[in-house]
């Protein structure tokens, strides 16, 4: 009797604290998975933030500069009493960089990639790749360092003709930042085409060089491909590297050996020397951000796409 | 194999052996030199790494002592600090880490947990990627535009950490959402099986057993974060303070900006300057890689 009565009172407590706790869940349950979506939220809410201030303060810019000049002129004078404002003087030194950095980085990259996931044993492979993911760690300021210091040096004794600030050194060391990106990125397609199909062409005769390129990398071409795109975005992206060895001379002329300036570095310029809320050179940054923007985001968005489109499935 | 070579010599469409064997030497050949082409392409990179911590050391070691972590930047070389941009780079610090870890792991619960296979959803995690790729001076001029001008922050700390937590957030959401995922199936069916709510689950089972993994991504990508100069100087980093930070509306500066003020220096004991702190900076993140990489051997063999 004793006993089903202290039973009862236990199966009451039970039911007590259930709907105590129940009630206490409850708000919890409704109100975490709202919060929640507002910080997965935030970064939809990034992309419309940059998407409208570039835009709005483009907006302004072209209130004050026709788009014919910026997208049909060659001559970017912004500060000069007669100012020009065509871009192409910007784009054209970006793209030095990025073809230079391209020439370093994809040669290299790859080479590193094939040797990791083709050649390397399992215990190389584990130490190099993290060494090399300490290049990719490195602050982009410390690459611009290098390249001033210790790259242009360098080059200006192989090079009598170049100039202190160019586009060929901060374009190589550009590269060598990429490096990294395109080896692991590489790396991770090549290894990820499965080892039968491998041993199926070494079954045949064929040498692991021969599986490499004609076995491994084309079955790994859309992550290969993905690399080097992203790659190039970060080229076009990148910022200290360029301002601090490659001067500020926009000019419409592919000559590496001479001063240039890239977009982004023409923002930092700006940004730096405090031009004045309002101004045309202030809104101008913007008009060469939005640039920059639709550049990098069209880049990985075609990135993405390769990716999906044509990964080989196993 | 064994067939005689004689009858086979005038035959074009059978193999000549001759010809065969020096192919394959010549294939076998191509293999051993191209093994060592690939290996050259690593130890390039390799080799630039150590060419480029050699060359930094060896010209700043020499300025790197108490005095230089101490002191503030002055226009005399030997008696020039980088205190309050180190000082101004661990608020950094302080201010980013909690913003990223309460939007990024929020973010990623509700994708990798809550999320229902939807349009938005799958809107949601494309546009996290392609933020990913944007360049960080971008950020910088939504900083400079939103932050420093909208809401009126100014050239302050506060400002500052925001941008580069907008930049860091899409690293660390895609970082947390790997490590939840990496969370067992089994342990959430068991906690629900016991009784235990969704919110429950997630806070009190799934969660702990993702915390490090999260922490290590966390950490790997503030420390990128700690390292960018480009939004720094979007938002008005001051590049000559004579202050620390006394609140997150205060002006700060920061080491990278520090380093580049210092770059851009023709004399060359300041070049030695710029070197000497990047090596403090270098520190800085080498101790912060270092405790993401023992917190994630730590704990990688729990699940």
């Amino acid at each position: 009797m004793n006993e089903q009565k202290r039973e009862l009172s236990i199966r009451e407590m039970i039911q007590q604290n259930k709907q105590k706790k129940y009630s206490q869940t409850n708000v919890f349950d409704k109100v975490m998975p709202f919060l929640l979506f507002l910080s997965a939220l935030v970064s939809v809410i990034t992309t419309i933030g940059i998407a409208f201030t570039l835009g709005f303060e483009l907006f302004k810019f072209f209130e004050r500069v026709p788009v014919s000049e910026f997208l049909g002129k060659t001559e970017w004078y912004p500060m000069s009493a007669d100012p020009r404002f065509g871009v192409w003087a910007l784009v054209m030194g970006t793209l030095q960089i990025t073809l230079i950095a391209m020439a370093v980085a994809i040669p290299f990259g790859l080479a590193s990639a094939i040797y990791l996931s083709e050649y390397a044993t399992e215990r190389a492979r584990r130490i190099l790749k993290p060494i090399l993911e300490v290049l990719a760690g490195v602050p982009t300021i410390v690459f611009g360092f290098f390249a001033l210091s210790f790259v242009t040096p360098i080059l200006k004794s192989l090079i009598p003709g170049l100039q202190i600030y160019n586009a060929l050194s901060p374009g190589i060391v550009v590269g060598i930042m990429i490096i990294p990106m395109i080896a692991s990125i590489s790396e991770d397609a090549m290894s990820a085409v499965p080892r039968k199909i491998r041993e199926g062409a070494l079954g045949l005769g064929a040498t692991r060089l021969e599986v490499a390129v004609k076995v491994v990398m084309p079955a790994a071409l859309s992550g290969i491909i993905a690399s080097i795109v992203l790659g190039m975005s970060r080229a076009i992206g990148e910022t200290m590297i360029v301002t601090i060895a490659g001067g500020s001379q926009p000019n419409f002329e592919f000559n590496p050996l001479n001063a240039i300036q890239t977009m982004t570095a023409y923002i930092v310029q700006i940004a730096k020397g405090d031009a004045g809320y309002g101004t045309i050179e202030y809104y101008s940054i913007y008009a060469v951000g939005a640039l920059l923007f639709v550049f990098t985001l069209l880049m990985n968005v075609f990135a993405n796409w390769v990716t999906r489109r044509f990964r080989e499935e196993y | 194999m064994a067939l005689p070579n004689s009858e086979f010599k005038n035959d074009k469409n059978l193999i000549d052996r001759e010809t065969v064997s020096k192919r394959i030497k010549m294939r076998l050949q191509m293999n051993e030199v191209f093994k060592y082409v690939f290996m050259a392409g690593l130890v390039f990179a390799l080799v630039v790494l150590s060419t480029l911590i050699y060359d930094i050391v060896t010209k700043g070691a020499g300025w790197v002592d108490l005095d230089f972590l101490r002191n503030f930047p002055s226009r005399r070389a030997e008696r020039a600090g980088l205190y309050p941009a180190l000082i101004g780079t661990l608020w950094l610090m302080g201010l980013i880490i909690p913003i990223v870890f309460v939007l990024g792991v929020g973010a990623a619960i509700y994708l990798e947990e809550y999320a229902p296979k939807n349009r938005l959803t799958s809107f949601i995690e494309v546009n996290i990627s392609n933020l990913a790729g944007v360049p960080s001076i971008v950020f910088g001029l939504l900083g400079l535009t939103l932050f420093v001008r909208a809401m009126a922050l100014g050239n302050s700390v506060i400002a500052g950490a925001l941008t580069l937590a907008l930049m860091s957030l899409p690293i660390v959401i895609v970082a947390a959402q790997e490590s939840l995922r990496s969370v067992k199936q089994e342990l959430r069916h068991a906690s629900l099986g016991l009784g235990a709510s969704k919110w429950q689950t997630t806070f009190n089972v799934v969660l702990p057993s993702a915390l490090p993994g999260i922490i290590t991504g966390i950490i790997l990508s503030v420390s990128r974060a700690i390292g960018e100069t480009a939004p720094l100087i979007m938002v008005g980093a001051a590049t000559f303070i004579s202050t620390t930070p006394s609140g997150i509306f205060s002006d700060f500066t920061a080491l990278p900006i520090q380093i580049y003020n210092w770059t851009g220096r023709p004399q060359a004991e300041f070049q030695n300057l710029a070197a000497a702190g990047i090596i403090v900076l270098m520190t800085v993140l080498i101790a912060m890689n270092s405790v993401a990489i023992y917190i994630r051997n730590k704990y990688s063999n729990r699940n």
